[in-house]
């Protein structure tokens, strides 16, 4: 890249780095308020049960106990994350619908008396026969889970273009095969948590917040509580990871706000590990039949999908979800023929949410499995099969989706060569093998016009640059990268701005982290919010340089004039000047960013852009399989990725690094066991996700694109690196020893049985 | 029946009244305000609760505190004491071995235990003795690379 920056690109540390490694970081549980209350919740014992009485007096009469409520006493009033998907009750009111299910709260002056006046509450219930599996909740008869919702459905998308019987029958070959994606749970380390205060006098309340989404927190925290969403102020703390668990608002939320408001004091309410994983979210355990027809050279023809997503109780980001799961088939391959139908099934289970990948890893699994398995027959190379399909920049995409940049042909050869492909596929000795898997994602979301972020920079007369930004950082770094795009645009050394982020009282609007949208819409608000502030000035000291201001750069501290760097002055005396003109201090500037959408579309009956940007990846694994024990070691894997211009390339390794464990949990470890509706591995002992020892070697190679719609041509980082490790590795355990594994995860066991089963048929 | 304790934390004797039950987690956290120390299970499966204890690495969430009275107890808050970060502190700032941060404060005391008892370790014996702490966000890679920059540092190579 010719363009020089002295901030963006750089491995700058987080701009909260030292407060992390010192321990001095706030977490929502490290805030202590005088007088605080404890909160606990009262969960369901039963996967489907009417609640018939619930009787609260003896918990209400323990020394020490501040509130009890119940779902009674609570508003009429259902939230959800998506507007036409809400399903759910802070509390449950009559009937609970999973074994977590919240059906009481209480707080108390400590812990302990919390803990034990949740015991005393005695609920009646009438239990109602459960379904646990969506292919049989689906079915009629099947026992209804919501009011009004036939065959449990809450959620089914079709989508279609082209005339995929025609290509079918002109194809060489057509494969149907069906896949499973196993229950993951997100296991962010900081268990979620929140305070709530109220100011009686003004009716307003402030929580804080283990929370991705401070707006739309606010925003359904005023529906449930029936107060002005003007009264609601949310504060995000330090969040300790969420990789989409916390999207949604929680029971510990409205309950923490609730008691605050009754009873006038801070409510603190802390989840114990094992409520993270039965009663917050997962990702969708996901059935998926594929049929592609492909022709002799490997090219796709088309595609069709029948997708069952297991959603457990409740909705939560349903719509979201399948339709992701679904757009997405539609890149990095240039699929012209294209029929999906979705359906999202309750069952009696924990609920389905955001996670990682948002409903992409599943179809993503499916697709790059079957692509190896059509190639096989064909008697293709898998890497040429993908570099064949991959989509290309500025051609016509048969969805509709805008493309600018697209470095994912020159990706796949990338991991190709970094893991010795030609050398090593089918080639290595039994048990060890390479394999890969592409993908791509967006950064944030077009076709939804709310969807927009707010930026202020201000610069006073100390020199000092004060960022504010809704833009929520769960430690991804979007402060930091916030921080970098600031001070490259104004010129200034990165230590001196600071960013103050996250609060509804004092930052502007911002959707939140979700869909990777943070660097490209919040970065673009406040590159373009330092810009003014960096015009005015240019504007005012541009006489006394005697130039254009268009022909001033600001960097390094310095203003000067294009091509003489020696005529300049500091950024700190261009400020004096700016002051001694009499002009008004200090200097502000703002800025509001949107994608470019003509029409907002849901883009399931029509063609339209889903995303301001796409990133693009291949993961190329090469695995060892142990065949006495059947465990897999991944070796090595290799990541070539085009996120546009790094903002920060050590905070983009750092993201595709824990992806790359994150898959590897999803292919190898990682599986919520659900018997009857009860999680039977609800901690980190019986779960068992990546450790140090399970890291492989890690290759990252950059494939560079200048996107013109991304801050300094950035694009996601982080989140689609987690859709193709999983793939990946499973192809990889094909190429090691010959076993097409279509359900994940693949543990020992399965490696074994198959391996048994091998040997048994003699191949 | 509630019991005093004298507690020497960072180098400080604090006294203490406290139920026999409570784990060392609950008294650096709820009695001395020493929010550092991360719980993120409760059962000593994370390690993000890690403490230096006479040197050592426990795992503060399943050691009553009672069991610490006569030791010296260190915490990520009494790593460093001179304004400045603590060597191995420099080094996972400058080699980005942090994301979310809430595992950070356990690692680092891992590393800590770790660097003390082998001051020039193998990245295989990292990986192995940092496999009790759990990190959800950085893959590793990261944490790993920065005991060994501080490693550099202790031994004066970097």
């Amino acid at each position: 890249m010719e363009k020089e920056f002295t901030v963006v690109g750089h491995r700058v540390p987080m701009i909260d780095a030292a407060a992390k490694v010192t321990g001095s970081a706030q977490f929502t549980d490290d805030l202590v308020f005088p007088g605080m209350l404890y909160g606990k919740v009262l969960r369901s014992p039963l996967p489907h049960a009417k609640i018939l009485n619930i009787d609260v007096s003896k918990a209400a009469s323990l020394p020490g106990v501040k509130g009890v409520v119940t779902g009674a006493e609570i508003p009429d009033r259902r939230y959800g994350i998506v507007p036409k998907a809400r399903d759910e009750y802070a509390l449950a009111k009559g009937k609970v619908r999973y074994i977590g299910d919240e059906v009481a709260a209480v707080c108390a002056i400590d812990p302990e008396i919390a803990e034990e006046a949740i015991d005393l509450i005695k609920v009646d219930y009438e239990e109602l026969p459960a379904v646990f599996d969506p292919r049989e909740a689906i079915k009629e008869g099947a026992p209804i889970i919501h009011e009004g919702v036939a065959n449990n459905t809450s959620f089914a998308i079709r989508k279609e273009f082209g005339d995929v019987a025609k290509a079918f029958a002109e194809s060489a070959l057509v494969s149907e095969d069906t896949f499973y994606s196993q229950a993951v749970n997100h296991a962010p380390m900081e268990p979620h948590a929140a305070v709530a205060q109220y100011d009686p006098v003004r009716g307003q309340v402030v929580l804080w917040s283990s929370t991705q989404i401070p707006f739309f927190l606010r925003r359904n925290l005023s529906a449930t509580l029936q107060i002005p969403e003007s009264k609601v102020r949310v504060i995000k703390p330090k969040v300790g990871g969420g990789f989409g668990q916390k999207i949604d608002m929680f029971a510990k939320d409205f309950c923490a706000a609730w008691f605050a408001m009754k009873t006038g004091r801070a409510v603190k309410f802390v989840y114990e590990r094992d409520e993270v994983f039965i009663a917050t979210r997962q990702r969708h355990p996901m059935y998926l039949t594929v049929k592609t027809g492909m022709a002799k050279d490997g090219k796709i023809l088309a595609q069709q999908f029948l997708a069952h997503a297991d959603g457990g109780a409740y909705n939560s980001t349903a719509p979201t979800m399948m339709a992701l799961s679904c757009f997405f088939l539609m890149v990095p391959y240039h699929v012209p023929n294209l029929l999906y139908e979705g359906y999202h099934v309750y069952t009696n289970k924990p609920v389905g949410g955001a996670m990682r990948g948002h409903g992409i890893p599943q179809a993503r699994f499916a697709v790059e499995r079957q692509i190896d398995m059509m190639a096989g027959r064909l008697n293709l190379d898998p890497a040429e099969v993908r570099f064949k399909n991959s989509i290309k920049a500025g051609e016509p995409h048969p969805g509709g989706f805008v493309i600018k940049t697209c470095g994912f042909a020159d990706s796949v050869q990338e991991a190709a060569k970094a893991i010795g492909w030609q050398e090593k596929r089918g080639k290595l000795p039994f048990g060890r093998g390479v394999g890969m898997g592409g993908a791509s994602f967006p950064s944030g979301v077009t076709n939804m016009s709310h969807i927009s972020s707010g930026a202020v920079v201000q610069v006073g007369q100390d020199g000092g640059v004060n960022v504010l930004t809704g833009a929520a950082d769960i430690g991804q770094g979007a402060e930091t990268v916030i921080a970098q795009i600031v001070a490259e645009e104004l010129g200034v050394p990165f230590d001196i701005v600071r960013v103050t982020a996250a609060d509804t009282g004092t930052t502007p609007l911002d959707p939140g982290t979700f869909g990777s949208g943070v660097t490209v819409r919040a970065g673009n608000a406040a590159r373009i919010a330092a810009e003014s502030v960096r015009k005015k000035l240019f504007e005012c000291i541009a006489d006394e340089m005697e130039a254009n201001p268009e022909d001033l750069i600001a960097a390094d501290g310095k203003i000067f004039v294009k091509g003489s760097p020696d005529i300049n002055v500091l950024f700190t005396k261009a400020l004096k000047m700016y002051q001694y003109r009499d002009l008004p201090m200090p200097l502000v500037g703002r800025a509001s960013w949107m994608a470019d959408t003509k029409e907002p579309t849901t883009l399931f009956n029509e063609p339209g852009n889903f995303s301001p940007n796409y990133s693009f990846m291949t993961q190329a694994a090469e695995v060892e399989v142990d065949l006495d024990t059947g465990k897999v070691k991944v070796v090595k894997m290799v990541t070539a990725h085009d996120c546009g211009r790094p903002i920060n390339p050590m905070l983009v390794e750092g993201q595709l690094e824990g992806s790359i464990a994150g898959g590897m949990g999803q292919a190898l470890y990682e599986d919520v066991i659900v018997d009857k509706g009860q999680v039977m591995n609800p901690s980190f002992l019986d779960y068992g996700f990546p450790t140090a020892m399970e890291m492989p070697e890690m290759e990252s190679i950059d494939i560079e694109t200048d996107d013109p719609v991304g801050p300094f041509g950035a694009k996601e980082a982080g989140e689609g690196t987690q859709l193709s490790p999983a793939p990946a590795i499973v192809n990889a355990i094909y190429d090691a020893i010959g076993v097409e594994f279509n359900e994940l995860p693949v543990t020992p066991e399965k490696v074994l049985k198959a391996l048994a089963e091998k040997k048994k048929q003699g191949v | 029946m509630k019991k005093v304790l004298a507690l020497k934390v960072n180098g400080d004797t604090h006294e203490v009244l406290i139920s026999p039950n409570m784990t060392l987690l609950e008294v650096l956290r709820d009695k001395l305000g020493l929010m550092g120390t991360k719980r993120g299970c409760d059962l000593g499966a994370c390690g993000a609760c890690t403490v230096l204890v006479d040197g050592e690495a426990y795992l503060s969430c399943i050691m009553l505190a009672m069991d610490a009275a006569g030791r010296e107890v260190t915490t990520i808050e009494g790593l460093s004491g001179n304004g400045q970060l603590h060597p191995i502190q420099k080094s996972f700032v400058d080699v980005g071995g942090l994301q979310c941060g809430f595992c950070t404060p356990g690692i680092v005391m891992t590393a800590k235990a770790i660097l003390d008892e082998e001051p020039k370790p193998t990245e295989e014996s990292i990986k192995k003795k940092m496999a009790g702490n759990l990190c959800r966000c950085t893959g590793y890679k990261k944490v790993v690379e920065a005991v060994m920059d501080a490693a550099g540092v202790k031994g004066g190579l970097k």
